[in-house]
């Protein structure tokens, strides 16, 4: 068997496995997951909504990739990149997903590099550049914060894919929000300097927090098929969670959520066309090129 | 703050028990403000391939340990003592169940 055939069968176990010292035991999150769309489901709203979710994490993921090289220190380094892999896992699922359900032969590399900024259905907060080390971590909270309450309910999806995707992000977004809000206290509840910059940086990020539970018309058809989360319902159980961390960073009296941006229709910044600008470089330069 | 202000991190020991491992091995160490941050390095430096079920993490300086001057000393005298080990003695036909 080569890798090739199955990257998992090589890691799994196995009778041989004592040759691993460490580190068995993997598992593909899909495996044994049925692929079939229920009939009265919508392809395209389905498969829109997959892509949204998987934009997403994505372009998330790159920004957390454009802190490798500049972290603070190097186990932050090493967390950050750890964060941006799951995020860029969550993402070829959900991307996958995305292409096999809309039929029209893209794969998840021809939807990640071969899309234009307005065909990208992702939040604006995803996009947003980060000034300094506390930007980072409160973009991170508020997005985990979001994205964890997001995934729970997704596990009860009617779409067995997007179930098991929910089920394997659970997992991994409790830690990035773990991660998140230690450095948020840490910070927020430190220095006169260091507060002074987390109160900043939650100051300029919070704003961004209203996109987030806007529900787009797509959201709410699949919500009402029992498929997609419609993101109002997820306002309460943010609130309970951002508010618990923001009490211990002793960061008060801050901002409300804006007005919402409209993201989620293809509506981006600037900043966008940049990460994709250093994203798709290669792919495009190169078509369908393998090494 | 009155605690003077310190511009490296102290060093802490990281210990993870592997899945079917029975006690908990040295695997490195890593730089740390406090406790509860060394163990989110630890699992973020040690266990990114699914290496381990628990983590132990401890100051480097709350180590206390033996030094290679006190080689002969400490270690040398049990170099001759085969009557330790319990194969050192031969086991009567007449005791059953050994």
């Amino acid at each position: 068997m080569s890798f090739a055939d199955d990257a998992y069968g090589a890691l799994t176990d196995h009778d041989d496995d004592a040759r691993w010292a460490y580190g068995t035991g993997f598992a593909d999150p899909l495996a044994g997951v049925p692929t079939t769309v229920a009939g009265d489901v919508d392809r395209a709203d389905l498969a829109a909504y997959c892509l949204m979710l998987g934009d997403d994490a994505l372009v998330m993921s790159h920004r957390l990739q454009q802190w490798v090289t500049r972290a603070p220190e190097l186990e932050d380094e090493l967390a950050l990149a750890n964060i941006g892999l799951d995020l860029l896992g969550q993402a070829r699922l959900l991307l996958g997903r995305a292409g096999e359900v809309e039929g029209a032969g893209r794969d998840e590399d021809a939807l990640a590099y071969l899309r234009d900024a307005g065909e990208f259905r992702n939040v604006r907060l995803a996009e947003r550049g980060d000034a300094d080390f506390a930007h980072l971590v409160a973009r991170l909270l508020v997005f985990s914060c979001w994205r964890l309450a997001l995934l729970d309910r997704l596990t009860a999806s009617r779409d067995p894919v997007l179930a098991a995707i929910g089920a394997k992000g659970v997992k991994e977004v409790t830690y990035h929000r773990e991660y998140a809000a230690q450095w948020v206290v840490r910070l927020g509840d430190g220095t006169d300097l260091s507060h002074a910059r987390m109160r900043a940086a939650m100051e300029a990020v919070l704003p961004l927090a209203g996109e987030l539970f806007s529900t787009h018309e797509i959201e709410a058809r699949l919500a009402a098929a029992g498929v997609a989360v419609d993101p109002a319902l997820l306002r309460a159980e943010f609130d309970e969670a951002m508010n618990q961390v923001l009490d211990a960073a002793t960061l008060t009296g801050l901002p409300g959520a804006a007005a919402a941006a409209q993201g989620r229709d293809g509506e981006h910044g600037p900043e966008l066309g940049e990460i994709l600008a250093e994203m798709q470089e290669l792919a495009r330069a190169l078509p369908g090129g393998v090494w | 703050m009155s605690e003077e202000i310190r511009h490296e991190w102290p060093l802490f020991e990281v210990f993870v028990r592997a899945k079917r491992g029975l006690n908990h091995v040295h695997v490195g160490s890593l730089r740390a403000a406090d406790h509860e941050m060394a163990l989110h390095h630890a699992r973020d430096l040690y266990t990114r391939r699914n290496e381990g079920v628990s983590i132990w993490v401890v100051r480097s300086d709350d180590v206390v340990s033996s030094g290679p001057e006190d080689k002969d000393a400490f270690f040398a005298p049990s170099g001759d003592k085969v009557y330790r080990h319990p194969t050192y003695y031969s086991i009567p036909d007449s005791v059953p169940h050994i």
